[in-house]
């Protein structure tokens, strides 16, 4: 065994490449809970953006593209959950599940064609001489855009919730279903929009793992992740910044046991890969245990149908 | 403009319907998607539903095939059944399925090559335990920390999968096995297999257990007090706390009762049709049994029905697959397609559809 | 005074039901005009209409000369019309100037927002803090925070719906000199309620509905109380018979019951302690959301309690599940009808095994004997005049008073030892209500001991023997109800436990002579 042999620059620096995935899940996952929407398809989503992204970067040759059609496979499949739990007033966990178990065969559908093909690499962004800073350059500043992206997003997400009139009125809608319709606002609609941005971020999530992460494409790629996002957003007491947290926490742990791996520990390969989801439970039990759901942040009315009956 | 209007009393007709409105939709829409794929969606959905059953070549093979799939099917929605309706959701039958696989193939193989008649009880009972300890996991951190049972059980799929396949390569590997991963094969060995018990109809203990269990579950659900507050947690949770129902003790009633009954599953596929425990052991039938249950409308008669309909899908997926060349991972969307065409006919129990302006009860 | 609103035909039809049949009055500016009626007569189904929530069938509305026909909340603050709602339409988690400015259409950015929320407030004796969470507020507070959003919008037209149900007299008081300022400014009220005393006191029109049309109109100020009663329900009322009442031996003991709240924004019991004898009728009244459903949790069983303190006879039950309470004669009615003291889905038979299974034997070891519990449910059904096809219909397809009996019913056909409920006649009709009041004294007349949780002071007044209040959690001593005055009953209600010393309030004696009136109504 030979520990000496992980560098902490790398570390840290995989760390965020291995986090990214989940925090874009997890942030649009926060914004549907948020609206009062539990969507458990989140897994389904993500992979389903991974083959979008893949299929549409490898046809193209353009990442970007590839990117934007993850966003958009997501929000579509993500719309079906929508359509079925706000005007079919299905059950939610019923959906969201249903979600995830088409999402795993419609991705391996699609990508059928996809497997052991290499995709168009992302480039790291040039930032100049930023990136040549010893330790600093290499872990904050050598990245790719999506990175960046992710993080400015978390900002994004706490700026529109806090300081923005729509996000109070999401929020009211997450909140009380029945005193937000009361007061005019469209619940329906507004439930509808976060749900699509939640696929939308799930779907880019989904993509950044097949096209950077690994990259390239297999079936059940996801692996849990989209699982993990979810309880990502537990942990994060429906915050932004918990969900950053979060998520690099479970990125450190992910590249933690990959590098152990990697170095040979005297533990078997199985029990250092199932860490990651023990780590994950555990932490949703700490988070559980230490509070009621209201001091957690969790929104009242989440989960729970929206019929207007006036 | 369409609108919904909450009925006074949930429609019986439409309950008994959806389940086969869903079943057409989806034939549809799978058809759609077969001819999307360049198949032709009569000879698809053809080879699906009809051939394995009444198609002179493969009717012999399949046929069987059909209760060795449907088994551990029924088996699993049964158990989650319970729990969906007292709104306790395991999501992880899964991993339920394969610990009871392990426990219960773990203690035939301490006691191999004995030949003793109570080998094979005593693994059965010991695949039951390990589900149902592997439910526990969720129902005690739910109701000692009220931790998302959803989330731990799911999670606690992937820890049982990396278990197996540590198992598969370490301690359950066969050591007259050349190496290879994969523990001995169980169906061989006289004290521990599970035979089919008539021939050529597939039907193994398995597929006893699950009747047995779809009955058992009738009768709680319907005639018993305990399945009178099943129904009524799920349905009004206050109103069973006023009823005097103890919700932890629900909790692990459902955790406990799918647990142990999807370990039955698993340990009863692992003596008889897969034989050993290898690392793809578990085929994704904890997963399926959710589509199932719903599909069945978590009643147990209906599941029984369901079962069969999917472990169809399975069998004619694959000769659709041998025949056609329609890729398997087709006929998992296909099942998909079906739970989601039912949550959205369901809405029709509920509520009525009306035309005109959108304007409903004061 | 120059008119503001004219109401012309307004019709509006249900499936089954005409809420609101050729309805037509005026409202002017600066005057606050009653709309009377009992429950169901219709008037939310017409203030849902103004306010941009419900479409008229047919009929129109002009507001101030131009047509108005909001088809949104928006659309109608827009037009100069407010409203503060019965039931609140206020997000707990939020705080005060958010849930305003949710309200609001073009609300002013936050920090000039919270200003005008303390100027405003203040202005009109209101105060408010803009920066604390809702959900801790009490139920008067939370009142003024939705009666501040709508003052930030200047309103034409302010449309109160039963603003007073949750208040105790003494903010009555303060809520009436905030209208009748605002009706001097111009504004004009239409005002909601079905209280008489009132509606003579704050109102200077009347409409009155019943069963969705118009049968009168008056001054209030002019007409007496048995005149609007008659309006109203238009039959005279039986009131109950109420024989007097010698204590019996003791039953129910609670001492120093103390439970912490079940959720974030509930309430916790503190300390509280009375007894209840045979025979006797107890009546708690209190503003909502003072610990009556968590006193209610605690003496069913749903929530235990620290040993000791629930005794019945006795014998400790404060840890005992509510099926082993039941079974020694301790039965409740929850204060929810739909949800909790019923599973709206499940069919009435269902719902008479719900509570009925211990003592009607119901079940056999465990195994449900389906026929009896068919019939238990008739019996109920026939006993208490529920009105439906049969008892298979599920909970949700009953009126809210039918199931209101059937629930009362199902607890008392179970001949219980005591039984507690909790409002047993909200938003039920004047008829249905008067014949369960009536059921409750049959039965303590029969030798129960009954607790009584209402909110409503007049039922309370009618059949209590002695009367004690909850305020947030505490339970002042029961006191003998015939010794009781209105005045004395808001001070205990607002937690003023030593009845001595508070003298304070200037209109005191006008509630007074009002509830007396009203007595004299009935």
């Amino acid at each position: 065994m030979d520990l000496s042999a992980i560098s902490a620059t790398l570390l840290v620096a995989s760390l965020m490449v291995a986090a990214t995935p989940i925090l874009l899940a997890a942030l649009g996952e926060l914004i549907v809970e948020k609206a009062g929407v539990l969507n458990l398809g989140v897994e389904g989503m993500m992979i389903t953006g991974a083959i979008c992204g893949f299929a549409t970067a490898v046809e193209t040759g353009n990442p970007v593209l590839g990117f934007a059609a993850a966003a958009l496979g997501g929000a579509m499949l993500s719309l079906v959950f929508g359509v079925l739990t706000q005007i079919f007033l299905s059950n939610q966990v019923a959906t969201g599940l249903a979600l995830t178990l088409f999402g795993l065969g419609l991705s391996s559908l699609l990508g059928q064609g996809y497997v052991g093909i290499k995709p168009p690499s992302t480039a790291r962004l040039d930032l100049g001489p930023l990136s040549d800073l010893p330790f600093v350059g290499r872990v904050v500043f050598g990245h790719d855009w999506v990175v960046y992206l992710s993080l400015f997003l978390v900002v994004a997400t706490w700026y529109f919730l806090r300081r923005t009139r729509a996000g109070l009125k999401l929020r009211a809608v997450g909140e009380s279903h029945h005193a937000a319709h009361a007061l005019g606002l469209k619940v329906r609609a507004v439930r509808l929009c976060a749900i699509a941005f939640g696929g939308a971020m799930a779907g880019l999530g989904g993509a950044y793992l097949s096209l950077v992460r690994v990259p390239q494409w297999t079936e059940g790629m996801t692996a849990g992740a989209g699982w993990i996002a979810l309880a990502i957003v537990v942990f994060s007491s429906w915050r932004p910044g918990g969900v950053l947290l979060g998520a690099y926490l479970f990125g450190g742990v992910t590249v933690l046991q990959l590098n152990l791996q990697a170095a040979g520990v005297a533990l078997p390969v199985e029990y250092l890969s199932m860490s990651p989801y023990l780590i994950t439970i555990a932490v949703l039990v700490v988070m559980s245990a230490r509070g009621s759901k209201r001091s957690l942040g969790a929104p009242a009315d989440l989960g729970k149908q929206f019929h207007a009956t006036h | 403009m369409i609108g919904l209007e909450k009925r006074p009393t949930p429609s019986r007709a439409w309950s008994y319907a959806t389940p086969f409105l869903a079943v057409a939709l989806t034939v549809i829409a799978g058809g759609l998607m077969f001819a999307a794929l360049g198949k032709d969606p009569v000879a698809a959905i053809r080879t699906i539903f009809y051939d394995p059953l009444f198609d002179p070549q493969f009717a012999a093979y399949s046929r069987p095939q059909l209760l060795v799939k449907a088994g551990p099917l029924i088996l699993i929605a049964t158990g989650l059944a319970l729990g969906f309706r007292a709104g306790v959701w395991n999501i992880g039958a899964e991993g339920q399925y394969i610990i009871g696989a392990l426990t219960g193939a773990a203690v035939g193989l301490a006691l191999y090559p004995a030949e003793t008649r109570a080998i094979f009880p005593l693994m059965v009972l010991a695949g039951a335990l390990g589900g149902w300890v592997w439910a526990m996991i969720p129902a005690i951190l739910k109701t000692r920390f009220n931790t998302n049972e959803i989330l731990v059980s799911l999670l606690l799929v992937y820890v049982a999968e990396n278990l197996l396949a540590s198992m598969a390569v370490g301690r359950l590997r066969n050591p007259e096995g050349g190496g290879f991963p994969g523990s001995r094969n169980l169906s061989q060995w006289d004290a521990a297999k599970n035979p089919e018990l008539v021939a050529g109809t597939g039907m193994h203990w398995g597929v006893v257990a699950a009747f047995i269990a779809v009955i058992f579950a009738y009768i709680l659900l319907n005639r018993h007090l305990a399945g009178f507050h099943i129904k009524l947690a799920g349905q009004a949770p206050r109103a069973a706390r006023f009823a005097g129902v103890n919700p932890a003790r629900l909790v692990v009633f459902c955790l406990g009762m799918s647990g142990a009954l999807a370990g039955l599953a698993g340990i009863f596929e692992v003596t008889g049709p897969a034989g050993q425990i290898s690392i793809d052991f578990n085929v994704g039938y904890g997963f399926t049994a959710i589509i199932v249950a719903f599909l069945g409308r978590l009643h147990p008669v209906g599941i029984a029905l369901a079962g069969l309909l999917m472990a169809l899908t399975y069998i004619g997926g694959e000769l659709a697959s041998f025949m056609l060349g329609i890729p398997a991972a087709a006929i998992q969307a296909f099942q998909g397609m079906l739970l989601f065409f039912l949550l959205a006919v369901d809405v029709l129990t509920n509520y009525r559809i009306r035309l005109g302006h959108r304007e409903v009860a004061r | 005074m120059s008119l503001l609103l004219d109401l012309h035909g307004l019709t509006k039809a249900y499936p089954g039901v005409v809420a609101n049949d050729d309805v037509s009055f005026e409202i002017a500016r600066g005057q606050v005009h009653a709309l009377l009626g009992e429950n169901g007569a219709g008037k939310s189904t017409l203030v849902k209409m103004i306010y941009g929530l419900v479409r008229p069938d047919a009929g129109r509305m002009i507001l101030d000369g131009d047509a108005h026909a909001p088809d949104s909340p928006l659309a109608a603050r827009d037009a100069g019309v407010a409203m503060v709602f019965q039931h609140f339409s206020l997000f707990d988690a939020l705080d005060v100037a958010e849930n305003i400015a949710l309200g609001m259409s073009d609300p002013s950015p936050m920090r000039d927002l919270a200003q005008r929320i303390r100027t405003v407030s203040r202005d009109y004796g209101l105060p408010l803090d803009p920066g604390r969470i809702v959900g801790d507020l009490s139920a008067g507070e939370r009142q003024r925070v939705e009666i501040v959003r709508c003052l930030l919008q200047s309103p034409r037209l302010l449309i109160m719906d039963e603003p007073t149900s949750v208040l105790t007299p003494q903010e009555v008081e303060i809520l009436f000199a905030t209208l009748r300022k605002l009706a001097a400014e111009g504004t004009a009220i239409l005002y909601i309620s079905h209280k008489l005393e009132e509606i003579r006191a704050l109102c200077d029109a009347a409409t009155i509905l019943r069963l969705g049309r118009v049968v009168g109109r008056c001054d209030p100020r002019d007409a007496s109380a048995s005149e609007l009663a008659e309006m109203m329900v238009g039959s005279a009322l039986a009131a109950p018979a109420r024989p007097a009442h010698e204590p019996g031996e003791t039953v129910l003991e609670v001492t120093d019951l103390s439970l912490p709240p079940a959720h974030a924004f509930g309430t916790p019991l503190r300390g509280i302690g009375f007894t209840l004898s045979k025979g006797e009728v107890l009546g708690i009244g209190g503003v909502a959301g003072n610990g009556q459903d968590e006193l209610l949790a605690a003496l069913s069983g749903e929530r235990l309690s620290p040993p000791g303190s629930v005794r019945m006879g006795g014998r400790d039950l404060s840890r005992l599940a509510p099926e082993a309470r039941r079974k020694l004669g301790l039965l409740a009615a929850p204060e929810e009808r739909l949800g909790h003291a019923a599973a709206p889905d499940m069919s009435l038979t269902e719902n008479a095994l719900l509570s009925g299974h211990i003592r009607k034997g119901l079940a056999r070891r465990g195994f449900i004997d389906w026929s009896k519990a068919r019939h238990f449910a008739r019996d109920v059904i026939a006993a208490f005049d529920v009105r439906t096809p049969n008892e298979s219909v599920a909970a949700r397809a009953l009126s809210g008073g039918n199931l209101q009996k059937f629930v009362i019913g199902r607890e008392i056909l179970q001949a219980p030892d005591i039984l507690v409920v909790n409002q047993p006649t909200w938003g039920v009709d004047a008829s249905a209500a008067a014949a369960i009041r009536q059921a409750l004294l049959d039965l303590a007349q029969g030798g129960a001991a009954v607790i009584v949780i209402s909110q409503d002071l007049d039922e309370l007044m009618e059949i209590s023997d002695r009367f004690a209040a909850l305020n947030e959690g505490r339970l002042s001593a029961p006191v003998p109800a015939a010794s009781l005055d209105v005045e004395r009953i808001g001070l205990m209600l607002g937690g003023a436990h030593d009845l001595e010393v508070a003298h304070d309030t200037g209109d005191g004696a006008g509630i007074f002579e009002r509830t007396k009136m009203k007595q004299a109504a009935r």
